[in-house]
């Protein structure tokens, strides 16, 4: 008796003093596994589509080929899943080993080209918060150099480091090029856009130009900087591949997506296993900066991007 | 005895990038003696805050002289005599409600003990001593303007200037914060406060002396001693000459909008 009426007692307790259990990111998670769900329906709908049409469907008077939808430019979803555990080459280890080589040896280019350009695009917002001369007289030149090509650029890097005697180098390098510019811009309008009062209070203390970059002007940048990090993270992984291609290294993703695109007709799912892969990379670095977003930027933001 | 706030013969004028000129204020005399409560009233636009401003050198003036404890304002800015309270709190987002209050003390390289010390008991007088480790989404507006003054207190400046700091508050609120901030005054000897509102009771409520503005340009109306008794509390409300004194700065203000 006294027993049943304890044990009644303590889920009303726990229910008390527990805070209600928050199911926003369960079903953020369980949202995103279902739109997975859904492209792969639709996936391989299309395909099912496809083939019960011969691949051909008529529209009005005209036909529609529908050729693309065949095991050969849209494999199975199955069929790349495979692709993974197969070799590459014959007596080769499996795919997914060379693919885990290749993407960290691609990630750590595009890790030290995510330093390089976030170090010079931080430096370069500071230098710009502080002096509108420079800002006004070099933040053009930076705009511009994102309207030149990637690949165009790429060859010429390649060329540049191969004289000076290090072509690997290159690859960071590229990777760089495309992950400094979104650090300048995010972290100079954080370090700018500073509410003119929170700036009066800082003068009203008669506080250094030192003291108002590190107490306010810094970290009212860090939800800015961390919003440039996460699109560098993604940058720069295709920074890093596409500066492999020229460069001629062999152990990247991007050789492997060029040999496989060469030979896809051999085996279409081990170019689409290489995109996934690729992809994957890419994401994996997001959610690290993601990560240490949460860590660092513990307040707060109301107007987030 | 000396001003500890001088203002003379100062006007400010505004010029905008098309080259056409606002004159803010014009020919503003003031003293203020030390442990005063001023109040500046006026209609929107009409200079108020321009002049608090001023007098916290954050804005210079275009002509004339001002001095605080008989120094160019610049100085007594560089020399921290003043706290400044704003409309809205302004309390960083990336800090705890402690370390708010600690950030003028962190600038004037205040000592990590004295820097715990002060900012509790700073916190305790404004009664938010429990609430040091949330951050300032997690206050009320009426907790976050406390959090604000307890933060312009902390470095102990003779002067709080303040600037329609209760303006976004409920009247309930208003009212509460009036006598905090009564209670705080009496309790600092020889604090000196400036005080910019637009409401008529709160002026009168608070204040030593009334200044009234008329707006464009910006001048002083005219000066209203308010000789109620202290300490006031809520019965201070319902007494006749608060409601005289509340009908004259009233008068004023609507002369002043008339010349």
């Amino acid at each position: 008796m006294t027993n049943s009426s304890r044990d009644a007692a303590i889920p009303t307790l726990a229910r008390v003093e527990s805070p209600p259990p928050d199911y926003s990111s369960l079903r953020a998670a369980l949202m995103s596994v279902l739109i997975v769900v859904l492209l792969a329906l639709a996936w391989e709908g299309a395909k099912a589509f496809g083939e019960a049409n011969g691949y051909v469907v008529s529209v009005g008077g005209s036909s529609l080929d529908l050729r693309i939808l065949n095991d050969t430019q849209l494999p199975h979803l199955t069929d790349i899943l495979a692709a993974f555990t197969e070799p590459a080459q014959r007596n080769g280890p499996p795919l997914y080993q060379t693919l885990i080589e290749a993407s960290a040896f691609t990630l750590w280019a595009a890790i030290r080209g995510f330093f390089l350009g976030g170090f010079i695009g931080f430096a370069l917002a500071i230098l710009f918060a502080h002096s509108s001369l420079l800002q006004r007289g070099l933040l053009p030149y930076v705009v511009a150099s994102q309207t030149v090509p990637i690949l165009a650029i790429a060859p010429m890097i390649v060329i540049w480091m191969g004289r000076a005697g290090n072509v690997e180098l290159s690859v960071p390098i590229i990777a760089a090029y495309l992950t400094f510019f979104p650090v300048t811009i995010y972290t100079l309008r954080g370090l700018t856009s500073v509410p003119s009062t929170a700036l009066e209070l800082m003068q009203s203390y008669a506080a250094s130009r030192r003291e108002i970059l590190f107490k306010l002007r810094l970290p009212n940048a860090l939800p800015h900087i961390f919003t440039a990090l996460k699109l560098s993270a993604t940058a720069s992984v295709v920074g890093a591949i596409i500066g492999e291609l020229p460069s001629g290294i062999q152990n990247g993703l991007g050789i492997a997506i060029l040999n496989f695109a060469r030979y896809y007709n051999q085996s279409p799912p081990r170019l689409w296993a290489t995109i996934a892969a690729s992809g994957l990379v890419g994401i994996l670095f997001f959610a690290v900066v993601a990560l240490v977003e949460r860590l660092v930027v513990r307040w707060r933001v109301e107007d987030s991007e | 005895m000396a001003s500890i706030i001088s203002v003379q013969n100062m006007d400010k004028i505004f010029r905008a990038a098309d080259g056409t000129t606002v004159t803010a204020l014009q020919d503003i005399n003031l003293e203020v003696e030390e442990g005063e409560f001023i109040s500046l009233i006026g209609p929107s636009g009409c200079g108020k805050s321009t002049l608090l401003r001023i007098i916290a050198d954050l804005i210079q003036p275009s002509g004339g002289r001002v001095m605080v404890n008989d120094k160019p304002a610049a100085q007594a800015r560089k020399d921290r005599d003043y706290g400044f309270v704003f409309q809205n709190a302004t309390l960083y987002d990336w800090r705890t409600v402690l370390k708010n209050v600690q950030l003028p003390l962190e600038i004037m390289k205040y000592d990590k003990e004295r820097r715990d010390q002060r900012a509790r008991e700073m916190l305790r007088l404004v009664e938010l001593g429990e609430f040091e480790n949330k951050y300032p989404w997690q206050l009320s507006g009426g907790m976050q303007q406390r959090v604000s003054i307890a933060r312009a207190l902390a470095f102990e400046p003779g002067i709080l200037l303040m600037d329609e700091p209760f303006g976004a508050l409920d009247e309930m609120t208003r009212e509460r914060m009036n006598n905090e901030l009564l209670h705080i005054w009496s309790s600092l000897e020889r604090m000196t406060v400036m005080f910019v509102t637009h409401s008529i009771s709160e002026a009168v409520y608070l204040s030593s002396r009334v200044v009234v503005l008329s707006p464009r340009p910006g001048r002083i109306a005219e000066i209203i001693n308010i000789d109620l008794p202290r300490p006031r509390g809520p019965e201070t409300r319902d007494l006749d000459d608060f409601f005289h004194l509340s009908n004259r700065v009233r008068h004023a203000l609507r002369e002043g909008v008339q010349t």
